[in-house]
C-alpha cells in the first residue's frame, strides 16, 4: 500500500513536471515575452519600455540556455516559482497574483458547494428512477430527455435563465454577487439553478447506464428469487454496487469545486477564479492563465489519486499493490 | 493564394476526404450493414446533418462576379449568399417579415423579405444561421482531420511496440489529460492566436488525448489476440500487421468517438465564441450578440433564436446518430442487448 501510494505521488509529480514542461514551452518558446510585453504595453510602446517592462516580470533572461549561471534562466525560474507556489504578479496589472485566488476561492466555493451537494443527489435519484423502469417507454422517454438536454449549449441555459427567471419572473437579480451571509443565497440561486439545469443531462444518463448494468447482474437475480421487491432491489442490492463506479466520477471532481465555474461566473457576476481566468483572458494575462493552468492540472492529479484511494476503501475486492 | 480559393480548396478537400470515407466503407460488409442500419434507425437525424452539410459546402464555396463594375474589386460570394439577393443588408435591427426598421421605423430596402429579421449591422439572419452551418462543420471536421490520423500514428505504434515509446507516449497522454480540457484550450488559444485554423488545433489538442489514449489501449488489446499471432507465425511483417490487421479493427471505435467527439467540439467553440477567442461566423458568436439584446426593451429575440435553434438542431442530431453508430457498431452493445 505504501509502495503503491509512493509509486503513485511519483508518477503524479512527474506529471506535474511535464505539464509545466508543455506550459513553457507554449507561454515561453511559443509566444515571445517580446509579444506578451507588446500586448500589455501597446503596439507602439518604446523598446525601453518593453525592456523595462521585461526585466520587471524576469522575462529578460535567456530562455533555456544560460552558460555564466546555469540556473538563472526562464525555465529555471518557471519551474521554481511555479513550485514553490510562488506565483508573482499579474501581466496585466501588476496585481500579486495569489491575492487574487485567495479572494476567488470564496466566491467560487459559494457557487460550486451548493451546486455539487444538490447536482449529485438529484442526478443520482433521477437516474435510479429511470433505471428502475428499464426496457419501458418510461426508460426510453428519460434517455430522450437527456440527449435533448445535453444538445443544448450551456450558454442558452445562461441567457435563458437570466431572461426567464432574472428578468421576466423576478424571483432573483439577474447577476451580481454579495459575500454577506443575509445576500449571498439570492445571488448565487439563479446560477446554482442554471448550473443544475446544464449538467443533469449528461449525469443523469451516465448514472443510468450504471445502474441498468448493475441491475443485469447475477445477485440482482438472486435477490429477486429470494422475494426481495423492486425497490429494495434498486436501493439495498443496485444502489450500493453501483457507488464504485460512481466514486470514481465523483471524487476526481472534488478538487475542481475550488476553481469554480468559468461561465457561470463570468456570466454572473461571481468574482471567482473562473472569472478571473476570464479577465487573464480579456487581458492577455499569460501569467495568470499559466497559474490557473498549473493549478487545474495539480487539482487534476490530486483527485486521480484520491480516487484511487477511494477505490481502495469502497471495493474490498481491490488491493493496491 | 487569395482567402476564399484556400477556403474553397479546403471545403472541395473535406468533402472528397468524406466521400472517399463513404466509398470505403462501402465496400465492407460489416459496415455498410452498420450504416444501414444506423440510417434505418435515425432517418430524421441524418436528413438534419445532411441539410447542415449541404448549407455548410454552398457556405464554403465562394466566387468573384466576373462582371465588376470596371476599378472595384468585388467582394467573392459563397453560393449559399447567392441564393440571396446581393445588397441584402439593411441598416439595422428588423423584426421578422417587418416592413420597416425596428429602431425608428424607417422603410427598409426589403421589406417583408427577412424572414427572420436582421441583426444590429442589418444582416438577414437566416442567412447567417444557414452559413453558420460552415463554421460548426469544419470546427468538427478540420479538427477530427488534424487529430485522429495523428492520434493513431502516435497511438498504436506505442500500444504495439510497447516499452521506452509506449513510456514516453503515455506519458504525453496523461500530462495532457491532466490539464483541465477548457483551460488548456484558453491557454492554447490565448497563447497561439485567434483564428479558425488556431482554434481547430487547440480543439485538436484537446480530443487528440481521447483518441490516443483510445488507440493505444486498444492496440495493447488486439496485439495479444489470436489472429494477430496467426499472421506473425505465417510470416507477415510488423507493418502489414499494424495497417492491415490492427489498424482497420480500430475504426469501429474511431467512428463511434468521432461521432461523439463531434457535438462536443462544435460546443467548445460555442464556449470559445463566448469568451471572444472563437471563429467568426459562428453561431456561438451570433448568440454571444444576442446577450445584449435580451436586455433591450422591447426584446430582440430573433437574432438568438435563429442561431440557438441551428446549433441545437445539429448537435442533437449527431447525438443522436452517436448513440446509433455506438449501438450498432460497439461489439460490446450488441452483447448487452442479446
Amino acid at each position: 500500500m505504501a509502495a503503491y501510494l509512493l509509486r503513485r505521488l511519483a508518477w503524479g509529480g512527474a506529471t506535474v513536471l511535464g505539464v509545466l514542461a508543455f506550459l513553457f514551452l507554449l507561454f515561453f518558446v511559443y509566444a515571445k515575452p517580446e509579444d506578451v510585453a507588446r500586448r500589455a504595453l501597446g503596439e507602439k510602446a518604446p523598446p525601453e519600455a518593453i525592456a523595462q517592462w521585461r526585466a520587471n516580470h524576469g522575462y529578460d533572461k535567456p530562455a533555456v540556455w544560460n552558460p555564466s549561471h546555469p540556473f538563472d534562466t526562464m525555465l529555471a525560474d518557471h519551474y521554481r516559482r511555479m513550485l514553490g507556489f510562488d506565483f508573482g504578479n499579474s501581466d496585466a496589472d501588476d496585481v500579486p497574483i495569489a491575492k487574487r485566488l485567495r479572494q476567488g476561492v470564496g466566491p467560487s466555493l459559494s457557487l460550486t458547494l451548493p451546486l455539487f451537494a444538490l447536482g449529485l443527489p438529484l442526478a443520482l435519484a433521477l437516474a435510479l428512477l429511470v433505471a428502475f423502469f428499464r426496457e419501458t417507454y418510461i426508460d426510453r422517454a428519460g434517455v430522450v430527455a437527456c440527449v435533448l438536454a445535453m444538445s443544448v449549449s450551456m450558454l442558452i441555459y445562461i441567457l435563458g435563465g437570466q431572461y426567464l427567471i432574472g428578468k421576466l419572473l423576478r424571483w432573483f437579480p439577474i447577476s451580481g454577487f454579495d459575500a454577506s451571509p443575509a445576500l449571498i443565497a439570492r445571488f448565487v440561486a439563479l446560477p446554482v439553478l442554471v448550473g443544475l439545469l446544464a449538467g443533469i443531462g449528461s449525469d443523469v444518463r451516465f448514472y443510468r447506464a450504471v445502474f441498468v448494468e448493475e441491475a443485469s447482474r447475477d445477485y440482482v437475480r438472486t435477490a429477486r428469487a429470494k422475494g426481495a421487491g423492486d425497490g429494495r432491489v434498486m436501493a439495498r442490492h443496485v444502489l450500493p454496487n453501483a457507488g464504485i463506479p460512481i466514486l470514481t466520477n465523483v471524487v476526481v471532481e472534488i478538487p475542481f469545486l475550488f476553481t469554480g465555474s468559468i461561465l457561470l461566473e463570468s456570466f454572473f457576476g461571481i468574482p471567482g477564479l473562473g472569472s478571473i481566468t476570464v479577465d487573464a483572458i480579456n487581458a492577455n494575462d499569460f501569467a495568470t492563465l499559466r497559474v490557473m493552468v498549473f493549478l487545474g492540472a495539480l487539482l487534476f492529479v490530486a483527485g486521480q489519486i484520491a480516487t484511487d484511494l477511494a477505490y481502495t476503501l469502497a471495493d474490498p475486492r481491490v488491493r493496491l499493490e | 493564394m487569395e482567402a476564399h480559393v484556400a477556403q474553397n480548396a479546403v471545403a472541395v478537400g473535406l468533402a472528397a476526404g468524406g466521400a472517399a470515407l463513404a466509398l470505403a466503407a462501402r465496400r465492407s460488409l460489416l459496415w455498410r450493414e452498420g450504416l444501414r442500419e444506423v440510417a434505418r434507425r435515425r432517418p430524421l437525424a441524418l436528413a438534419v446533418i445532411a441539410f447542415f452539410v449541404a448549407m455548410a459546402l454552398l457556405a464554403s464555396i465562394s466566387w468573384r462576379d466576373a462582371a465588376a463594375a470596371p476599378g472595384t474589386l468585388a467582394v467573392p460570394r459563397s453560393a449559399l449568399d447567392r441564393l440571396f439577393p446581393a445588397d441584402f443588408q439593411e441598416r439595422s435591427y428588423s423584426a421578422p417579415l417587418a416592413a420597416v426598421e425596428f429602431y425608428g421605423g424607417a422603410p427598409l430596402r426589403h421589406p417583408g423579405r427577412h424572414l427572420l429579421g436582421t441583426d444590429i449591422l442589418g444582416r438577414d439572419v437566416l442567412q447567417l444561421a444557414l452559413g453558420g452551418a460552415r463554421v460548426a462543420l469544419l470546427v468538427g471536421g478540420l479538427t477530427s482531420l488534424i487529430a485522429i490520423p495523428l492520434a493513431l500514428l502516435v497511438g498504436v505504434p506505442a500500444g504495439y511496440f510497447g516499452g521506452r515509446l509506449d513510456d514516453a507516449v503515455f506519458f504525453a497522454i496523461s500530462t495532457l489529460a491532466s490539464m483541465p480540457s477548457i483551460l488548456l484550450l484558453i491557454a492554447l488559444v490565448t497563447a497561439i492566436g485567434r483564428g479558425t485554423v488556431q482554434v481547430c488545433v487547440a480543439l485538436a489538442v484537446t480530443s487528440w488525448v481521447h483518441f490516443a489514449r483510445l488507440a493505444r489501449g486498444e492496440t495493447l488489446k488486439l496485439r495479444e489476440l489470436d489472429y494477430v499471432q496467426a499472421a506473425r507465425a505465417l510470416g507477415a511483417s510488423e507493418a502489414r500487421i499494424v495497417l492491415r490487421h490492427i489498424v482497420p479493427n480500430l475504426g469501429h471505435l474511431v467512428a463511434i468517438t468521432f461521432v461523439l467527439t463531434f457535438s462536443q467540439l462544435v460546443l467548445s467553440e460555442a464556449l470559445l465564441s463566448w469568451l471572444g477567442i472563437g471563429i467568426d461566423g459562428s453561431w456561438g458568436q451570433m448568440i454571444d450578440q444576442a446577450r445584449d439584446e435580451l436586455s433591450r426593451d422591447p426584446v430582440i429575440a430573433w437574432n438568438l433564436a435563429a442561431a440557438s435553434t441551428a446549433l441545437f438542431a445539429l448537435i442533437l442530431a449527431v447525438n443522436r446518430v452517436g448513440d446509433a453508430v455506438r449501438d450498432v457498431l460497439d461489439p460490446r452493445t450488441l452483447r448487452e442487448r442479446s
